[in-house]
């Protein structure tokens, strides 16, 4: 397979809009992955970046507010086979869809959930969305918000989530390596992809949107290997106490063996957490890559199983059969 | 007190089981319900349940009831008032007389009826039959609970005899390993052993009912059979203080085999039924809510026969989820009642315009917001016809009775299916809960299911919304090579199926989805009763069929045989006159009352006759648990229609009385 395979249309994003560069990227993650463009379904809620599956030659659904993956978690269940792809943005997938996605993940549905996060309403033209810091102007918060956002790892480890990982839009070779981690994780895999909007909240994530950026403020986290960092990997993450601490390798006594060496597949979710976290303003790396990946039993194989068990143990397997389970009485002539 | 015994034959009877919401009342008639249908007498239940979960024991509000009617010939309802009435205790008996006929044969516990219960029950003296002026010959007071404690007594051990032998107490005697907690909850068993001695029934169904019903529970299948005979047996001995035994002889047997169900278990079925002839997987979304609740129970534990139900986090996700099982390739349903059909529009308007098939099952329920919970209303039709954005046409489908929900899910899923639409099925609370004999039906007899599979051949060419001859989207299932395509919530050309805000083309796919629905074949509006002469046509719609259908019986029938005690005093109104020969009721010449009865049970599209049956009789009114919902909407599709109104939103069936009454003052 090659990326043209899944590629349909023109896509009618701004110039500019981060969405282009993760629509590529998916591309070129689907041609790798190789499952047929007749056995994916793409999914998604409303919002600019919702718009996606409309690019896509494979089959998919453009549904309504919030509900991608609710619709998504009824088509995995139905038919198994279908590689499920949900798209959402921050305001889809967080606000309204908010039920939906904390469930998917505490049922573990085998969905690969990309949650596009350039914390704005972009198709609404411009308010603040439920990742917005506090303090977010925007048009329908001109004095700021009041309130704190959602940060997506938290929820989606609080709804129990069994993978999440993380990519910025304009990295492509970073952003299909979560897209194929994800597709193969059993399960619900959360993949939360920063974005830029060019037109209305331009720059949100400009510390880690170009390469040189992501040089100096961004870790990329690979299961087995040692969380380093830094243009000549020259930082690295200890633990202290509680909590996570940046160290320069070869200073104040820090040698590379004291640094951590990332495990996402431990399935105590607490560092993981502490990585996901990191790197909001707070003096920390952004953490990329994929940061939690546990294997857990899904949903939809469970259901797939149970009908299994449960034809083997009834004796009653048509409806003329079920019928029969009742207690009957004959009515004679 | 009577001192003979004396058999009364009876066309019917109505037998209302009331008690603490724990007392076990449904299971008392269920049991006497299914041995009357045994001997082929027609039935009809109706549980009438607190919305409470457990409310204090002995309390006004805890008290619940289970009414049956049995018939020799059809019954259609289960009945307005009862003739034997069970009260379980001071509470059961304060607020369930008003469902007895004056002259009905009271049961009570007198056991239950304690000074603390009648205080507990708002009894203001300790003579509580005279306080309700209920004539004490009509009751029969029997302390249950005491006879019960006897019946299942532990055997005592020996006394004398054999001092020095080692003996063991007898294993497994009458009590056997019950404990007298347990022992108690068997008292409802008494009370059905009394009435059914007094419908001189036959208890080995009964036994058979509770051998298999507690076939892990030996023990206590056991002990409520003795029990059940206690009750018989006191009855019979004692002649009780009963006035009469009754007999009830089948006098309209269709030949079959038959089952006892409810309407929820029905309308399960019919999806399943309906799926195995389709060929296809049967998906439910749903969120639990009363009184819907039971369809997603039987559904899930049909996973024998590969059905998925999935509980999902809310009302909107059950039909968002089932959107996307739609979208599959399954037969998707998504069930609910009261507030949760409002948080299902979103998703179901989404399937309108994706051209998606789904049932929405709306069993109604009291309203609005959370309203009645547990009673039954009529008052979501006009929501489900017209409640969503936009222009959006849907068809819908009531539902007559707790049978005939098996038809109607079978044909909303038939609809569905072959015109790629969304289909609601109206229900209520009281058909659901209600039960009815069901011959089992055959499915090689049931119509085929054929959903417009996209055509092989049109691979290269078809776009999403190409459509064939009947105007039906084809439905091209993921995982055909060839067909990969985008649906979605935002209009589509309807040449590429891409997005377009191109007027002409949302104009023209507006009238494509409309005209859709409005093709959709229905049978026609059937009329019964005086077909060629009535005066008064009487109109409704899905679950009042059976008052209704009472009522225009009793009218045709005046002035009845047995006028029940009520209507003793009223007059036979003057003949008519009219001398036509009667259609096989009544008394021949000079009925008083020409009525006529059509029942909707296609409410969109609404049948190619409607308008003419509507305008074929000089007087129409339309009776219907809301407000006027199903008139404001014929009067709408029919020029000119200007019914008369019967309205009633009390939570309860309809009362077929005062039906009679209201219906004869529309023909003076």
């Amino acid at each position: 397979m090659e990326s043209k395979d899944y590629k349909k249309g023109q896509p009618r994003w701004c110039p500019g809009c981060g969405d282009h560069f993760f629509l590529a990227s998916l591309h070129k993650a689907l041609a790798e992955i190789g499952v047929a463009p007749k056995d994916i379904a793409v999914i998604s809620g409303i919002g600019c970046s919702s718009r996606l599956p409309h690019y896509m030659a494979t089959y998919g659904m453009n549904t309504i507010h919030g509900r991608a993956a609710a619709i998504a978690t009824g088509a995995k269940v139905t038919n198994p086979n279908l590689d499920v792809w949900q798209v959402s943005g921050d305001g889809d997938g967080l606000a309204i869809g908010g039920n939906h996605f904390i469930h998917a993940n505490r049922r573990n549905i085998d969905l690969n959930m990309i949650l596009l996060n350039n914390r704005i309403y972009g198709l609404t033209k411009g308010q603040y969305s439920p990742t917005s810091p506090r303090g977010f102007v925007s048009k329908s918060s001109p004095y700021g918000t009041v309130e704190d956002p959602f940060r997506p790892a938290e929820l989606c480890f609080g709804a129990r989530g069994h993978f999440f990982a993380r990519a910025v839009a304009t990295d492509a070779p970073g952003t299909i390596e979560v897209l194929k981690a994800a597709h193969d994780h059993k399960g619900a895999s959360v993949c939360e992809i920063l974005q830029n909007c060019v037109i209305f909240n331009n720059g949100t994530h400009d510390s880690v949107y170009d390469k040189e950026g992501r040089k100096r403020n961004a870790i990329y986290v690979r299961h087995g290997e040692k969380l380093v960092f830094g243009e000549n990997s020259e930082y690295g993450l200890v633990q202290e106490g509680f909590g996570l601490k940046v160290v320069e390798i070869g200073k104040d006594g820090y040698t590379l063996d004291d640094v951590l060496v990332h495990d996402a597949h431990c399935e105590d979710n607490t560092l993981q957490l502490k990585l996901a976290l990191m790197g909001d303003g707070d003096g920390f790396p952004i953490a990329l890559g994929v940061i939690r990946d546990v294997p857990a039993p899904t949903y939809n194989d469970a259901v797939t199983a149970q009908i299994e068990e449960v034809k083997a143990a009834k004796k009653y397997h048509n409806f003329a059969e079920l019928l029969e389970t009742n207690d009957i009485w004959e009515v004679r002539e | 007190m009577a001192d003979s015994l004396h058999i009364q034959e009876l066309e019917q009877v109505v037998v209302r089981f009331s008690g603490d919401s724990g007392d076990g009342m449904q299971l008392a008639g269920n049991i006497f319900s299914t041995v009357s249908a045994t001997v082929g007498n027609s039935i009809s239940t109706f549980p009438d349940y607190p919305a409470d979960i457990r409310a204090p024991q002995g309390s006004l509000t805890g008290v619940s009831g289970f009414q049956v009617h049995i018939g020799a010939g059809r019954v259609y309802t289960p009945g307005d008032q009862c003739d034997v009435l069970v009260a379980m205790n001071a509470a059961a008996f304060k607020t369930q007389l008003r469902y007895a006929k004056p002259d009905a044969t009271i049961i009570i516990d007198t056991d239950a009826f304690g000074p603390k219960d009648l205080e507990k029950a708002e009894f203001k003296t300790p003579d509580y039959i005279a306080e309700m002026g209920v004539d004490p010959d009509r009751v029969i007071a029997c302390p249950i609970t005491t006879m019960v404690k006897e019946v299942l007594a532990p055997p005592t051990p020996p006394v004398g005899g054999d001092k020095g032998s080692l003996q063991t107490p007898p294993a497994g005697g009458p009590r056997g390993a019950i404990d007298l907690k347990t022992a108690l909850k068997c008292r409802n068993m008494f009370a059905l052993g009394l009435v059914c001695w007094l419908f001189s029934r036959d208890l080995d169904v009964a036994f058979n009912f509770l051998r298999e019903k507690f076939a892990k529970k030996p023990a206590i299948a056991e002990a409520n059979i003795k029990v059940i005979q206690a009750g018989y047996d006191y009855g019979h001995n004692t002649h009780s203080s009963a006035m009469n035994v009754y007999r009830i002889e089948s006098k309209t047997k269709v030949p079959g085999r038959y089952m006892d169900i409810t309407g929820n278990k029905a309308t399960a079925y019919g999806f399943i039924a309906a799926a195995e002839k389709a060929g296809l997987q049967l998906y439910l979304g749903s969120y639990p809510i009363t009184p819907a609740t039971d369809v997603l129970h039987e559904l899930s534990k049909h996973k024998s026969l590969g059905v998925k139900t999935v509980q999902c986090e809310d009302e909107i996700a059950g039909c968002a989820s089932a959107v996307g099982a739609s979208f599959a390739g399954a037969l998707a349903v998504t069930s609910t009642s009261g507030p949760g059909i409002c948080l299902k529009s979103e998703a179901m308007n989404l399937a309108v315009i994706m051209e998606l098939p789904l049932v929405v099952l709306d069993v109604q329920r009291g309203g609005p917001a959370t309203g009645l919970p547990t009673k039954s209303e009529q008052t979501d039709l006009l929501q489900v016809l017209f409640g969503r954005n936009g222009e959006s046409p849907m068809p819908v489908i009531a539902a007559l009775s707790p049978t005939d929900c098996f038809d109607a899910a079978y044909d909303a899923a038939k609809m569905a299916l072959e015109h790629m639409t969304p289909v609601v099925l109206l229900t209520d609370a009281f058909i659901a809960n209600g039960s009815g004999a069901f011959k089992l039906p055959n499915l090689a007899e049931y119509p085929a299911i054929n959903p417009p599979y996209v055509p092989e051949e049109l691979k290269g060419s078809w776009t999403p919304y190409m459509r064939a001859e009947n105007g039906t989207r084809y439905w091209a299932v993921p995982g055909r090579e060839g067909f990969e395509h985008i649906l979605g919530g935002l209009e589509k050309d309807n040449r590429t199926g891409a997005i377009s805000t191109n007027p002409e083309n949302h104009d023209l796919m507006t009238r494509l989805r409309a005209e859709k629905i409005a093709k959709i074949q229905v049978p026609d509006l059937e009329v019964e009763g005086d077909v060629a002469d009535a005066d008064l046509l009487i109109v409704g719609f899905g679950s009042t069929y059976g008052h209704l259908h009472a009522a225009m019986d009793e009218l045709r029938n005046w002035p009845t045989p047995n006028p029940s005690p009520r209507e003793g005093n009223s007059s036979p109104l003057e003949a008519s006159g009219n001398a036509l020969p009667s259609l096989g009721v009544g008394q021949g010449v000079g009925r008083p009352y020409k009525v006529a009865l059509a029942q909707f049970r296609y409410l969109n599209p609404l049948p190619a006759n409607t308008a003419e049956v509507l305008k074929r009789y000089p007087k129409v009114v339309v009776a219907e648990q809301n407000m006027g919902q199903l008139a404001a909407y014929l009067r709408m599709k029919v020029d000119g229609f200007v019914p008369a109104q019967f309205n009633q939103v009390k939570g309860q069936p309809f009362v077929v009385s005062e039906l009679v009454e209201a219906f004869k003052k529309l023909v003076k």
